[in-house]
């Protein structure tokens, strides 16, 4: 009964509605730094998967006449492959099977912008380490051929991951500490305005605990629904983020997309709110405890 | 019981670049007031009565000195216990520091609700005191939408309606009609034969002259008459 009393006069010392734009903002953010730290190790674990025994080679011109020979370049770079230990399987792609790799990059139909497109063969390598002297062969028949080892990939994409997540937790780490910022400010501007009252019950003998209870209890709300608002605005951009990143999933497009969040985000999205309330919760009770501690 | 024990208090004050100054607002003040005790506090303005007020009400602290309040050592106090003892004291204060959200009943009811009195109690007891200051009609009323002497009856009524063990009010008639004062007076006697220790700052000589009691006369800053020696013997 006596709860429903505002004696701190908080509705009106803290009706600014400043704290929950401000963490809803921050949330968003923290929703999309985490979607990108997810997104990027689900997609460092399927390069992983896919391609670390991936040979690819690319032929340039591969219509053109080898080096001493009367083959040409794709033939000359063909027969190397297939007498190369450690090389199994060589398919030359054919002319779709290379739109189809090129199509997230260059649309419909690759074939028709008139680009001067190499020749792709796939292999399977089980050789150790990378392709160095299968390398120096293909050079030698057909100059400028690329070879590049899945592994050499899966590399490079673990390191753009691991710098990506390392990106998202300072992001997280930031909004954190803006956050607190931003809610120590807030109260405190709270007990500024609140002054003359709060200075009237503590010397009526409220317990510095209620006081701090109080505007804890409010800041939460407040810190809570900001985050929830948040985090609702960031879905909408997390399922675009996840509709242009199918390609790169190998999910094919006529795939439903509805669903294609990562099931750990539906677990990790929701922690986002709880977790602002925590720190507005901590971070007021810290602030008015402190502030207090000069009236007695 | 009240007790100060050469009781001295320092404001500093920061004058720019210059080394802190230290002004001495209370020198060696000594006095004791029984439980149960009633005091006159006197002296001219700016003499010091309402910050040997505020050290017995615990918004100050002695820079010298030992204070007791009701029977507690005031300086070795933990923050919480600072707070329940805070609760037995009530305090009428010269600007009379109302809560202004809140309307007149409420502001009477704080002290009660702090101490978690059932609201049925809280009802029958702000409204009989609230009656008895002639406020019945106006318990909605926000301190702003009254005088300065019904605010004052006001920060009375809440002063006593928790029954406090410690009584302390800073010129309380300053407002007051002398038939408001004496109503004041017959509160205040009521609560002090109940075993309420009182201190009344006051500059109405009528009221002293009326109530006699003891006369704690403060004067620049030290205790220049403790009249309850006298009346001692
Ligand atoms: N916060 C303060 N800082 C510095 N000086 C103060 C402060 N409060 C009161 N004083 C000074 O202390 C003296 C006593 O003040 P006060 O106790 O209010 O006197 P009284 O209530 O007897 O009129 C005055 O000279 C006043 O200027
Ligand atoms: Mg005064």
């Amino acid at each position: 009964m006596a709860k429903k009393i505002d004696h701190l006069g908080l509705r009106s010392a803290m009706a600014d509605r400043l704290l929950p734009v401000l963490v809803a903002a921050m949330s968003f953010l923290a929703a999309l730094a985490v979607a990108g730290t997810l997104a990027a190790s689900s997609l460092a674990g399927q390069w992983n998967q896919n391609t670390g025994a991936d040979l690819t080679v690319q032929v340039p011109d591969p219509g053109d006449q080898a080096v001493a020979s009367a083959e040409t370049r794709l033939q000359a770079v063909f027969s190397v492959l297939a007498k190369s230990p450690g090389v199994n399987a060589p398919h030359v792609l054919t002319a779709d099977e290379v739109n189809n790799l090129l199509r997230p990059w260059l649309g419909q139909d690759a074939g028709q912008l008139g680009l001067p497109v190499p020749a792709v063969i796939t292999a399977q390598w089980s050789g150790a380490g990378a392709p160095d002297a299968l390398r120096a062969a293909l050079d030698a028949v057909a100059p400028g051929t690329l070879a590049e080892t899945g592994t050499h990939w899966a590399e490079r994409v673990a390191a753009l991951t691991a710098s990506l997540q390392a990106s998202a937790l300072s992001v997280l780490l930031i909004v954190t500490l803006v956050a607190s910022a931003v809610v120590a400010v807030a109260t405190r501007a709270g007990l500024a305005q609140g002054r003359d009252a709060i200075e009237i019950i503590h010397g009526l003998g409220t317990l510095d605990s209620d006081i701090a209870g109080r505007f804890a209890a409010r800041v939460t709300m407040q810190t809570a629904f900001g985050a929830v608002l948040g985090t609702l605005c960031a879905l909408p951009v997390l399922f675009w983020l996840a509709s242009l990143a199918l390609p790169f999933t190998g999910v094919t497009a006529d795939m439903t997309r509805a669903a294609s969040l990562p099931p750990v985000l539906w677990v990790v999205l929701p922690s986002i709110p709880v977790l602002a309330a925590c720190i507005g919760w901590v971070t007021t009770q810290f602030t008015v405890r402190g502030w207090l501690r000069r009236l007695s | 019981m009240v007790r100060f024990d050469d009781v001295g208090l320092k404001y500093r004050r920061a004058q720019g670049k210059s080394p802190v100054e230290s002004l001495d607002i209370l020198r060696s003040v000594s006095f004791e007031i029984p439980q149960g005790g009633f005091r006159w506090l006197t002296g001219a303005s700016g003499a010091g009565k309402t910050t040997l007020l505020k050290l017995m009400y615990l918004a100050a602290h002695p820079s010298q000195g030992k204070i007791e309040i009701l029977g507690v050592d005031a300086a070795k106090l933990p923050v919480r216990e600072a707070a329940l003892l805070r609760r037995r004291i009530g305090v009428v204060f010269q600007d009379f520091r109302l809560l202004g959200h809140l309307s007149a009943y409420d502001n009477v009811a704080l002290p009660m609700r702090l101490a978690r009195r059932s609201e049925a109690q809280v009802k029958s007891d702000v409204t009989e005191l609230l009656h008895w200051v002639g406020l019945s009609g106006k318990l909605d009323r926000k301190p702003a939408e009254l005088s300065g002497g019904e605010q004052q009856r006001i920060s009375i009524a809440r002063a006593v309606v928790n029954r406090p063990k410690l009584f302390l009010a800073d010129e309380p008639t300053g407002n007051l009609d002398d038939l408001q004062a004496d109503r004041l007076m017959m509160l205040i006697t009521g609560l002090n034969k109940m075993g309420t220790t009182v201190v009344v700052a006051t500059h109405n000589q009528r009221l002293v002259k009326d109530y006699p009691a003891p006369r704690l006369e403060i004067a620049h800053g030290t205790l220049a008459f403790d009249e309850a020696l006298v009346w001692a013997g």
